[in-house]
């Protein structure tokens, strides 16, 4: 299910510091075409459908289209991603339509606790951080 | 690290790409799970002047196995006691597993799913009525002694769409932005020059800019993933992309380490999941929680009749257990399929169905009732939106509507990997602790431990993940604290080697002529015909990957022979990969994405290489369902209850495969 650019909606990420859905690609296929200032999926067979540019991208602008090798046309699932909750729109190729939002995240982005002035204690033993008494077989 | 992310116009390969040389202490090289847990734990060890750099193939918010997300945490062990894991991971492995390295996880993996609750993954809860709760809800936390939502025995339900994002975050944290360098890809490790057997360094290339960068460490992390795009797969279109595990995982950890001489175990497993047909969505939610059965072509719900248990009773011990082993689950659907009783099919319609019966007998009211559906549905197709999207529009094209029609599902190709339900992977030291195996033997592909818990037998290499081999079953969490304990190992491993100074056999320049060859090897031939893929000269990367995918499907047992291989055939197998390893020198790149693919290439081939040369050692079919031996078809404990170890020497560039011994720590009567 390779991901797709709307023209009428991508701006080439011209405001931004980066392009997002090349910044974000696991797999390095989307990239910008700097004449048009559009981006592409330069690897259709390669994308993993993951979705992780469609969640990205600032304008809306990145859809997935079934693969062409065993999707039948016309469905087409499409998600919006706030920072903590994610809504789907499932759209049978029927016509029938399902909606699902579901959390994604109980901190605000960013407040992830790092731990960053803990330390642990005895190098030479097997505790990791906050573990306490380590058991062993019995 | 702020990305240039130049488009692709002028993303074109030069031959002369910028060579940039760093020194570090400690290197990660990865980006998932494990890495991220290295990378969080490792601050809390380190002296502040020891440098650490996380180099990443793709973006750390977005990379490994997790990047898309999860629905479930497969591996948290609460109120179980960790023996039982022990026993659960042997038993579905066929009994070869290093029991010392699934313990030490067992102990140290719910530690890790506590710190993702608290850093924001949503975990599901039950309420004081025992209904479920999402991970939004108030309940209390894990940590607070919170019930979370069991399916099987082990594995907790979770709202896991940003469960990749949420476990980078604190792991960037801790690093710092200045250590983290994105879009480079490592493609070989590499050796001291004066110390024997030691990890030196790591280099590789940029995907965004024409940069070749070269490290020097003291110790390294290798934790690139599995091995996808190594059988070919079911779907050779664009649905090639819809790989069942990452498709971006090239067996880059296996090969890296493989390279300079470290001990791999196991690289006969493989893992050949059985899932949703095409979408290859995940069945684990409809077997456990929501109990749907699978039923053949004739309507039989074949795995519970007694002809099934009747094959079972030729794998005994295995065959005994309450959840059958994956790979004999997989054996009884083969058996179905090839005797024409196909498709298979997961009544998913009769398994929800029965949730609403059980509801309306027991008097809940319409309004209820409809309530309780909405839930259930919602449940139901989480499971595909939070980790497998593509399954979820494969039923909205189909117009599948899982309460009112089954769906097929079918074994898949053939995955290498070492922390889902396969156990390929790259020989370590357990924890140096009493009850680990003391094994008199000089040579370190023998022994349990020497003195770093998950040390390679490369001095200062470590790894992590899929990378540990004989210790499935670790999954996110598992992975990721095993990348916790690897950070403190490193610290300890840089402490006691302080005044070790690593210094590379090669210069840098030579190892930045060596990756970007097939970059020369393009500008040099491509004007000798009009088509640029086509040409006598060179071969492209999509090309060969095809071929290597072809001759492994139909020689190594993939599913062009239903996972059928035999000696012969193997042999025939290696010949092929050997001139293909050959013709894999005339590859050409004309970007930086064709450098990325040429190079994942090199790491496929050989990965794959080290999986049919232990297939053919083997000489038994210890995983029926995975793969089979026609010249050797039982699985025989009395010859081959060992485990099959493999090193390549580097000086001589041989191969040397060997048995060795399995110990059993936990206890084997029970054996469950």
């Amino acid at each position: 299910m390779p991901s797709y650019v709307d023209p009428e909606k991508c701006d080439g990420c011209k405001g931004g510091d980066k392009t997002a859905c090349m910044y974000i690609c696991p797999n390095d296929l989307m990239v910008l075409n700097v004449e048009s200032m559009l981006a592409y999926n330069q690897e259709p067979d390669g994308c993993w459908e993951c979705y992780s540019c469609v969640k990205i991208c600032p304008q809306g602008a990145i859809f997935v289209r079934g693969y062409d090798d065993f999707v039948p046309m016309g469905g087409q699932v499409h998600p919006m991603r706030s920072s903590d909750s994610i809504m789907w729109t499932v759209k049978f190729r029927n016509g029938a339509m399902k909606r699902f939002k579901f959390p994604i995240r109980t901190t605000a982005e960013g407040a992830a606790n790092a731990y960053v002035d803990e330390k642990g204690g005895n190098l030479d033993d097997e505790n990791l951080l906050l573990e306490g008494e380590l058991p062993t077989p019995k | 690290m702020a990305l240039p992310n130049k488009p692709k116009g002028e993303l074109k390969a030069v031959v002369n790409p910028e060579v940039v040389e760093q020194d570090v202490d400690v290197l990660i090289i990865g980006g998932g799970m494990a890495a991220c847990g290295t990378a969080f734990e490792i601050k809390k060890w380190a002296p502040e002047d020891l440098k650490i750099v996380l180099v990443d193939k793709a973006s750390l918010e977005r990379s490994g196995a997790v990047a898309q997300g999860l629905s479930a945490i497969n591996t948290y062990i609460g109120e179980n006691p960790i023996e039982n894991y022990v026993k659960m991971v042997r038993n579905d492995l066929m009994g070869v597993v290093r029991e010392d390295l699934i313990y030490d996880c067992g102990r140290h993996v719910d530690e890790s799913v506590k710190l993702f609750e608290e850093w924001g993954l949503p975990i599901w809860k039950k309420d004081d009525s025992g209904e479920n709760l999402d991970g939004a809800k108030p309940a209390p936390s894990l940590r607070e002694g919170g019930t979370p939502v069991r399916t099987g025995k082990w594995q907790i339900m979770i709202n896991g769409e940003s469960y990749k994002c949420i476990v980078a975050e604190p792991a960037a944290t801790a690093l710092g932005a200045d250590n983290i360098i994105e879009r480079v890809f490592i493609v070989k490790l590499l050796l001291d020059k004066n110390k024997p057997n030691q990890i030196a360094g790591a280099a590789g290339f940029s995907v965004r800019e024409n940069k070749v960068f070269v490290f020097r460490c003291k110790t390294a992390l290798v934790a690139c993933g599995g091995a996808v795009n190594i059988f070919r797969p079911r779907s050779t279109g664009e649905g090639k992309g819809r790989a069942w595990y990452p498709i971006w995982n090239a067996g880059s950890t296996y090969t890296l380490a493989a390279q300079v001489g470290a001990t791999l175990t196991m690289m006969e497993n493989r893992f050949t999941p059985a899932r949703f047909k095409d979408g290859y969505g995940p069945v684990g939610a409809w077997f456990l929680l929501f109990k749907a059965k699978v039923s053949n072509g004739l309507g039989e719900f074949y795995a519970n009749s007694d002809a099934a248990q009747e094959e079972l009773n030729n794998y005994m011990p295995y065959g005994a257990s309450a959840v059958t082993p994956t790979c004999l689950r997989n054996h009884l659907m083969i058996q179905e399929l090839k005797a024409g009783r196909g498709p298979i099919y997961m009544a998913t319609d009769v398994a929800l169905n029965a949730f609403l019966d059980e509801r309306k007998e027991a008097g809940m009211d319409e309004k209820q009732l409809k309530k309780f559906w909405k839930h259930l549905e919602s449940e139901a197709w989480e499971d595909f939106l939070d980790m497998s999207v593509g399954q979820a529009g494969l039923w909205a094209g189909m117009n599948i509507e899982p309460e009112k029609v089954g769906s097929e599902i079918m074994p898949t190709e053939p995955y290498m990997l070492g922390s889902h339900s396969g156990c390929c992977g790259i020989w370590t030291s357990g924890p140096d602790e009493d009850w680990v195996p003391d094994v008199q033997n000089e040579s370190r592909s023998h022994k349990y431990k020497w003195g770093y818990n998950r040390m390679t037998t490369v001095d200062g290499l470590f790894t992590a993940g899929d990378g540990v081999g004989a210790s499935g079953h670790k999954f996110s969490s598992g992975s990721h604290a095993e990348g916790r304990i690897c950070a403190k190992q490193m610290v300890k491993f840089c402490r006691d080697n302080a005044d070790f100074k690593p210094e590379l056999k090669q210069t840098a320049q030579e190892l930045a002529d060596e990756i970007y060859a097939p970059v020369k090897r393009y500008q040099e031939f491509v004007g000798a015909s009009t088509a640029e893929d086509v040409n006598p000269n060179y071969c492209k990367p999509a090309g060969l990957m095809m071929r290597l995918m072809k001759a492994t499907d139909e020689y190594g047992g993939g599913v062009a022979t239903y996972y059928m291989t035999s000696g012969k055939l193997l042999n025939i197998c290696l010949d092929l990969l050997r001139l293909l390893r050959e013709d894999a020198e005339k590859m050409a790149a004309g970007d930086l994405h064709e450098l990325l693919r040429c190079w994942e290439n090199y790491h496929r081939i050989w990965c794959v290489e080290t999986h049919i040369r232990h297939i053919e050692f083997r000489k038994e079919s210890r995983y029926p369902g995975f793969y089979y031996r026609s010249d050797y078809p039982s699985c025989d404990d009395e010859n081959w209850k060992c485990f099959v170890n493999s090193t390549f020497d580097p000086d001589s560039q041989e191969w040397k495969c060997e048995k060795v011994e399995v110990q059993n720590i936990i206890e084997t009567e029970p054996w469950l």
